[in-house]
């Protein structure tokens, strides 16, 4: 959920400071609303300064819109290709920048689905595989991987995101699949990559985490 | 009663940006009398008319809303402020005349103060202060209109530097951040009493300490920031390099950019810039802020003989303001201006 703020009306640098203390507060993604150009030029200029992306987006009335988050749509679209189909073509990320903000305590990324966002299926598998492959793209891998409920399925033999899997192990995450999960679907003997876990290591992994990310 | 507040957001911040008024101005018709020795095409800092060979007068007018809490400080700031136009030319003041937008609904005191304030540096310039105009507005503004004069042949340009000169500045940036984060609050004490102190300074004593020397052109700091006003400096084959670890400052100024106390029109500043100032490799944000802070009745920055630098970087430094060398002017380059570390 973005924090929103609302900085119509108000002067610099109240635009800026009020969105500098929601990200120090809430994290990203923040979107900020300001109702001139200038405004939308400073909010993005410290975005910026303090390692995010921003999008904007001009309204009716003059006011703008300013998404900030932590990857451009752009890198993710670049990884996605056209219509949601997956590009094999290695990404260009000329913006990146190292993370200043990162919170102390390993990055786990939880993935609980076989399918990234609700709607379509077939959809939801493509943008599944975009997302491990854009992972891989990181400047800095995260430590673990969890993978529980239909997100066993992503570690087993002839899924399409065990090559990045196992390129995200090489780079030194842990990849972790549930167990009980893997019974569950007939893929207990189907494991290939990383190891089985248990409850008690999901629970552990995910109270020491500094960070926990879910597409 | 109505709860008025004194102080938005003022000083020089409140300046209509360079680009719109450069697109504003360029429609006007230009006046043709060949006494008009110094009009509005080279952006300079005052009106210079000739009257006979020896005699010349300098005409400025400036006045801004309140950056300071205190009437009395914000009357003596916008009063140095709009005299400095006169000592940038090179001039001497005579007389002033007060210009006071005031709500109607507020203290009157207030208005004592501000104008109080104003005449004591009016006293401090020399000059005469010989009356003035007041309106009822919704929000504070004061400033003066100031007539000086010049002997025509000592008229200072701000654009007649040679490539060689030293570029120095005679006072502190980093007053726009300051004020700002005083504004919000944030401001430690000692750095806004020495933008205080700065912003309160006649430039009367900088320019006095250049007659000395060969200066060839010179300018005041105000709303442009740093870079808007080297530009105007720069004709079209000339160049400036200035080393962001030389330049005076306010020194909590750093801090309050890497804080975002970040005014409207220092992004204006930088916006009109684009494209013609290159910045190097170790110039950090907070450099690049400061050298498009807005600057409130800021520092003289004159381009003089190389010869000559020390010497008066010396005589300036002695008037108790932190200055310096800054850079350097150089034939043109494929940037106007280079920002370098």
């Amino acid at each position: 959920m973005a924090t929103i703020v609302d900085a119509r009306g108000k002067a610099c640098p109240q635009p800026v400071i009020d969105t500098k203390n929601a990200i120090k507060e809430h994290g990203v993604p923040v979107i900020t609303l300001v109702d001139n150009d200038i405004a939308r030029q400073n909010v993005e200029k410290v975005a910026a300064q303090m390692g995010y992306y921003t999008e904007s987006e001009a309204l009716d009335g003059g006011d703008f819109r300013i998404l900030i988050q932590q990857v451009s749509t752009q890198v993710l679209s670049s990884v996605l290709g056209e219509g949601g189909a997956v590009s094999d073509a290695p990404i260009d990320c000329p913006t990146c920048q190292p993370m200043e903000l990162a919170p102390a305590g390993p990055t786990v990324v939880v993935l609980s689905s076989n399918c990234m966002g609700a709607g379509d299926d077939t959809l939801g598998a493509a943008l599944m595989k975009g997302f491990v492959y854009a992972l891989t793209q990181l400047d800095r891998a995260p430590d673990t991987v969890l993978l529980y409920n239909g997100g066993a399925k992503l570690s087993a033999e002839g899924a399409e995101t065990v090559a990045d899997l196992k390129v995200l192990e090489e780079n030194g995450a842990e990849i972790l699949t549930c167990g009980t999960c893997a019974n569950h679907y007939g893929l207990q003997d189907k494991l290939a990559v990383g190891s089985v876990t248990n409850m008690y290591v999901i629970a552990e992994t995910l109270s020491k985490a500094g960070r926990v990310i879910r597409p | 009663m109505e709860e008025l507040q004194f102080c938005r957001g003022g000083g020089c911040t409140a300046k209509l940006g360079p680009a719109a008024l450069a697109r504003v101005l360029s429609g006007l018709p230009r006046p043709t009398d060949p006494d008009l020795l110094i009009g509005a095409e080279s952006s300079d800092d005052a009106a210079v008319y000739r009257l006979t060979d020896e005699l010349a007068i300098v005409q400025t007018l400036d006045f801004f809303p309140p950056m300071l809490d205190d009437p009395y400080l914000f009357g003596q700031v916008a009063a140095a402020n709009a005299l400095s136009d006169v000592y940038a030319m090179g001039g001497t003041v005579k007389t002033a005349l007060n210009i006071v937008c005031f709500p109607e609904k507020m203290d009157l005191n207030i208005l004592g103060r501000i104008l109080q304030g104003g005449s004591e540096k009016v006293i401090e310039a020399g000059g005469s202060l010989a009356g003035g105009h007041s309106i009822a507005d919704s929000e504070v503004k004061y400033g003066l209109s100031v007539t000086g004069v010049v002997h025509p042949a000592r008229i200072r340009a701000n654009n007649t530097g040679h490539v060689g000169d030293a570029l120095i500045l005679s006072k502190p940036l980093g007053v726009g951040l300051v004020c700002t984060a005083a504004r919000m609050g944030q401001a430690d004490g000692d750095a806004l009493a020495l933008a205080v102190r700065s912003m309160t300074t006649l430039n009367r004593w900088a320019a006095e300490a250049a007659d000395r020397y060969r200066v060839h052109a010179c300018t005041d700091v105000t709303g442009f920031g740093l870079l808007g006003h080297l530009h105007e400096m720069l004709r079209p084959d000339l160049s400036a390099r200035v080393h962001a670890g030389a330049l005076p400052v306010i020194p909590q100024a750093r801090d309050y950019a890497d804080a975002f106390y970040l005014t409207a029109a220092a992004q204006r500043n930088r916006n009109f810039a684009d494209g013609r100032v290159r910045f190097g490799r170790g110039i950090t944000f907070a450099d690049e802020e400061l050298v498009f802070d807005p600057q409130t009745s800021g520092g003289l920055l004159f381009a003089v003989d190389p010869a000559d630098a020390d010497a008066l970087a010396r005589d300036l430094a002695a008037l108790g303001l932190p200055c310096g060398q800054i850079g350097t002017l150089l034939p043109r380059v494929d940037a106007e201006i280079i920002v370098e570390g």
